[in-house]
């Protein structure tokens, strides 16, 4: 959030690529050794987690073992299951985007939520004079657009006040969340309301037609893909390309940036523009292929769900992606734990907070061991 | 009775019309009597939360007691795509063979989609939504008409008031709440001509502090009965209490929450449901699609008088409540709304009249507005 | 004294004192911790912990003020709990902080589920406004001491912090902890103890959601209010005393809502309950500026790590 405030150790630990030139032929193996050590201590993590919260459950007199077994069923140990998992993980993937991409220029911003409502609001909104009008790929196309670009004017706006008016990203983003979620209930249960759905103020329905499917030969629609590839492309954004270079010099160290001549202002309001897109698309998807219309259900949670995603896979687009999945998997898992070991759902927030604290806690142990220790990875602070 | 009309059209409709239906309301018998229906109940909030949830909760130990029905019960689950897997996951993992939905939000696409999904099982949802031309007749609904409950409130609350203004404290303007303010000012207009209902919308179900604000700013206007619907009314009726005025409760009794201005309250009967539910899975029979009722049918009750209710108010109150088992209308026109003094009631409606499920208005009488 | 407008300017009033002082317990709690250098974004779970224990303690005791101090207790726990993890190197604060939201809110739902329905004993209200013969003004000065101990805290605190030795040592290490390392300052210490004392403040503040108001625990208490709270310390610009500004314009703007609908303004209510965030956002924008930003900011604070 300040500008003096240099993040350099994560800039030259788990954003550029270990080793930038030299590959030799051991090169691959020393890379996968390095890499085990991002697989095996989040292993640790949770089996440490696992433990942690068996000696809860004794402590009530329930089985971990029951526990361990629900976890897998519900989660992962189906195809069902997984692709429960998947569908829960598809909005969590575009509102950690929207939480990763401005932290690697060094802002907080915590308004997904805000971004995600209002898109979802806006795509539902434009459609429903098309509806019934125009062909369902072109309103499909229409409603996506308007979904991205508020959002993206969204947290613009808290990316532009944090510039040029020096407005705190973090806070901004916050009320904006609030109000956003003020001027779609506004309008949902006023002049935008369908009066034939007297029991949950909407918009009109889209309609069967008009929705997004499922991919093909799955139960999961396709806002989990679009989060794939977003993930994919923004990592080369950030990674391999002179605007996430110089983003990432300013996420570094702002007054440096200024002084080399980055046009700073316009990489933050950029950075911030593409996260409110990110959750605007989250909010296209729950219109488009799952609600059908915009409504109060918007408001999830999802948006603030993503931060906690971000902080996790350490800002990094590509670890988003397995971050979500996991964090998907314990809630659709929490429900089958709810349901088969007679828990409340505090339960399932007691484990996810365990869970989550151990895995931060983890992260001190990286560099600590010998065994994943390579020429590459001794840079990394 | 509506209830038995809707099962005598359920009936009558499943030895007409579709295999499906015909196929599960029979395989759901021989399953019940095998001894291994598995229920699945979806609560949007927690299941203790003193209010909605809870009602329902309490009720469902009717079903838990019928011989060979296992229940699995899943609670916060809000009213997104993470209802709809929740509800496969039970069929799916639980082999739950009837969904009882308990959340209005839930409907609209998601009982509706997963139950085109799984046509062999059988879905209800609480909230009167079923529409037996469009949706699928493994689907239904049962609701407790609370309307008419607060209108016995209104009635009470009516020759309580002494400044004519009664407070309510509103979530958000859907059609049962609505209903639930209009059928107070009704209640309070039948024994006060100039009573006026005041409405305080908070936006959420539950937003503790701002139900106290609301119930504050009621009080500070003038208000002296003070009755809501959000989730948990304890809030408003103690922050009233504290203030010294009358309350009516909401969802279950919060009469010992106000021991000097407590004078009755709606609460939902869901056990009549629950337990017609229980007595027909015991019996081997297909269950209604539509369920609903209010006084007529035993669905909806008022907690006992407190010690805000005057002699006259009991009476009046006692008297009403006969009136309702015996059917007689609380919407009888014309009435107008408060906002462009359209007549919106132009006749004498039935308490049970789907007209009246599509309500978007309040009721000339009533200050406040929907948006 | 009944006319539209003194009816809303009392509620604002009344709205000011009451909604206030969770939001100041927090702000003020979180303040100290900031200025050492880190931030403690799980004090919405330590406020919902703070609420739960104090009415479960309250209704088991028959103490109110019994009540209070264990939820503070409770609120230290978490509070040392995020100290301790992140004094490890490589840990981040902020993420640990929400990791420990999750984590306290589920305890505080775990084991608050018995108290739910029960009614405990309440802090009592002090009647400062018994003088006057409106009873509207009368009930909107009806004040709870657990306001001036909240006034009182942020005052002391933010003496303590510009003229003692303790204040500048918080001071310097959150303004550069290799400085304070240097003359001898066990930087993790300071900061364990700064958390610490931030969650014990911020677990008082729940005490009053639970116990004075709106008085009940419920799992929709809080909705929020914590997090909110962080946030207006940015706001606040890492003054104690701004903090409780801050507390008091946006419990006073709360009550706009309410207020404006009970006089017959119902039009829009959504935004009127928007209030708060309009207005906090508004003076932002009004008063920041590009250079000035960055002046009361603890230099070690990072959010962005």
């Amino acid at each position: 959030m300040d500008s003096g405030a240099p993040a350099a150790g994560e800039v030259s630990g788990a954003v550029l690529p270990a080793a930038p030139s030299e590959r030799a032929a051991s090169d691959l193996a020393l890379r996968l050794r390095a890499g085990s050590e991002y697989v095996a201590i989040p292993a640790l993590a949770l089996a440490i987690a696992a433990f942690l919260f068996s000696l809860f459950l004794l402590a009530i007199g329930k089985s971990p073992i029951d526990f361990v077994d629900n976890i897998w069923r519900g989660g992962f140990g189906s195809g069902f299951s997984f692709q429960n998992t998947l569908q829960r993980s598809a909005p969590l993937i575009l509102t950690a985007l929207a939480v990763a991409i401005p932290a690697r220029i060094g802002l907080i911003m915590i308004g997904g939520e805000g971004a995600l409502v209002l898109g979802g609001f806006a795509s539902a909104a434009i459609a429903t004079p098309m509806v019934g009008v125009v062909a369902p790929w072109l309103t499909l196309i229409v409603m996506a657009s308007a979904g991205v670009a508020v959002g993206a004017l969204w947290i613009g706006l808290a990316g532009f006040l944090r510039y040029a008016r020096g407005v705190n990203e973090t806070i901004s983003s916050l009320l904006l969340t609030y109000i956003g979620v003020a001027i779609m209930n506004f309008f949902v249960e006023g002049s935008l309301r369908d009066l034939s759905n007297p029991n949950k103020p909407s918009t009109r329905p889209i309609g069967e037609a008009y929705m997004v499917g499922k991919i093909p030969g799955t139960d999961v629609h396709w806002g989990f893909l679009a989060g794939l590839i977003l993930a994919v492309g923004l990592q080369i954004l950030m990674t391999r390309t002179t605007f996430g270079f110089a983003a990432r010099v300013t996420g570094g160290n702002m007054r440096a940036a200024l002084a080399q001549g980055l046009p700073v202002g316009k990489l933050i309001v950029a950075c911030a523009m593409i996260a409110g897109a990110c959750a605007g698309l989250a909010g296209f998807y729950e219109v488009a292929a799952i609600q059908g219309r915009a409504n109060a259900s918007l408001a999830a949670g999802y948006g603030f769900t993503g931060i906690l995603v971000s902080f996790l896979a350490r800002h990094n687009p590509l670890a988003i992606v397995p971050v979500a999945i996991l964090f998907g998997g314990l809630v659709a898992a929490g429900g089958l734990i709810q349901r088969r070991m007679g828990l409340p759902d505090a339960t399932v927030l007691v484990l996810q907070g365990l869970i989550f604290v151990v895995l931060l806690t983890s992260e001190t142990l990286y560099g600590r061991f010998a065994i994943f220790k390579t020429a590459a990875s001794k840079d990394r602070t | 009775m509506a209830s038995v009309e809707f099962t005598r059209r359920t009936l009558l409709r499943s030895s007409a019309a579709g295999a499906a239906g015909l196929a599960f309301g029979f395989g759901g018998v021989r399953r019940a009597l095998a001894g291994d229906l598995t229920i699945g109940i979806v609560y949007v909030g927690a299941r203790d939360d003193f209010g909605w949830n809870q009602a329902h909760a309490v009720a469902m130990d009717a079903l838990k007691q019928v011989a060979g029905v296992k229940v699995v019960e899943e609670e916060n689950v809000p009213e997104t795509d993470a209802c709809a897997k929740t509800m496969e996951s039970m069929i799916n993992l639980d082999g739950a063979g009837l969904i009882l939905a308990t959340s209005f939000g839930y409907y609209t696409p998601f009982v509706v989609d997963v139950a085109k999904k799984y046509p062999k099982v059988e879905f209800r949802h609480a909230a009167p939504l079923w529409n037996k031309d469009k949706d699928p007749k493994n689907a239904g609904s049962y609701f407790g008409y609370l309307n008419q409950a607060h209108y016995i409130d209104g009635v009470a609350a009516g020759l309580c008031t002494k400044s004519n203004k009664i407070g309510f404290v509103a979530a958000k303007p859907i059609a049962s709440v609505l209903s639930n303010i209009n059928s107070v000012l009704l209640g309070a207009r039948k024994t006060n001509p100039n009573a006026t209902v005041q409405v305080i919308f908070t936006g959420d179900w539950s937003l503790p502090v701002r139900e106290a604000e609301a119930a504050n700013a009621l009080v500070d206007a003038g208000c002296d009965v003070v009755t809501c619907h959000v989730d948990g009314p304890k809030v408003v009726i103690e922050t009233a209490e504290k203030r010294g005025v009358k309350t009516c409760g909401h969802n279950a009794s919060q009469a010992p929450l106000a021991p000097k201005g407590f004078i009755t309250g709606a609460e939902y009967k869901w056990e009549t449901i629950y337990k017609q539910y229980a007595a027909e899975l015991g019996k081997g029979q297909p269950l209604p699609n539509m369920l609903a009722g209010g006084y007529e049918g035993d669905m909806v009750r008022n907690t006992p008088f407190g010690a805000g209710a005057s002699d006259e108010a009991k009476k009046a109150a006692l008297a009403a409540i006969e009136d309702l088992k015996a059917k007689k209308p609380i919407y009888v026109g014309p009435l107008k709304d408060n906002k462009t003094g359209k007549i919106v009631i132009d006749k004498a409606y039935d308490n049970l009249d789907p007209y009246l499920d599509q309500m978007d208005y309040l009721l000339e009488g009533v200050i406040g507005s929907i948006t | 004294m009944n006319t539209p407008l003194a009816i809303v300017l009392i509620a604002m009033l009344g709205g000011a004192i009451r909604v206030s002082t969770p939001f100041m317990f927090v702000a003020v709690g979180e303040c100290l911790t900031e200025k050492s250098g880190r931030i403690n974004l799980g004090l919405e779970g330590t406020l919902v912990l703070g609420a739960m224990v104090a009415y479960a303690g309250s209704y088991r005791t028959g103490s109110p003020w019994l009540g209070v101090l264990l939820a503070g207790l409770a609120g230290s726990c978490l509070g040392a709990m995020h100290g301790v993890i992140c004094k490890l190197p490589r840990v981040n604060d902020v993420a640990v902080g929400i990791a420990m939201m999750l984590f306290g809110t589920g305890v505080a739902f775990f084991f608050g589920k018995p108290y739910i329905q029960p009614t405990a004993p309440r802090l009592v209200s002090i009647p400062l406004g018994a003088w006057s013969d409106n009873a509207d003004l009368g009930s909107a000065l009806n004040v709870n001491p657990l306001f001036f101990v909240g006034v009182l805290a942020a005052l002391a605190l933010g003496w303590a912090l510009r003229n003692t030795r303790w204040g500048l040592i918080v001071r310097t290490v959150g303004d550069s902890a290799a400085a304070a390392r240097a003359i001898g300052i066990s930087v993790d210490l300071v900061r364990f103890l700064t958390t610490t004392a931030g969650g014990f403040l911020a677990g008082i503040g729940g005490a009053f959601l639970s116990l004075s108001y709106p008085g009940s625990w419920n799992q929709g208490l809080s909705s929020g209010q914590g997090l909110m709270a962080v946030a207006l310390v940015i706001f606040a610009r890492w003054s104690p005393e701004r903090c409780v500004l801050a507390a008091l314009l946006f419990g006073g703007a709360g009550a706009i809502g309410p207020a404006l609908q009970s006089i017959g303004v119902t039009q829009g209510y959504y935004f009127f309950n928007a209030a708060p965030y309009i207005l906090t956002l508004g003076i932002m924008v009004a008063t920041s500026s590009a250079k000035r930003s960055a002046r009361d900011i603890p230099g070690e604070l990072a959010m962005a790590k």
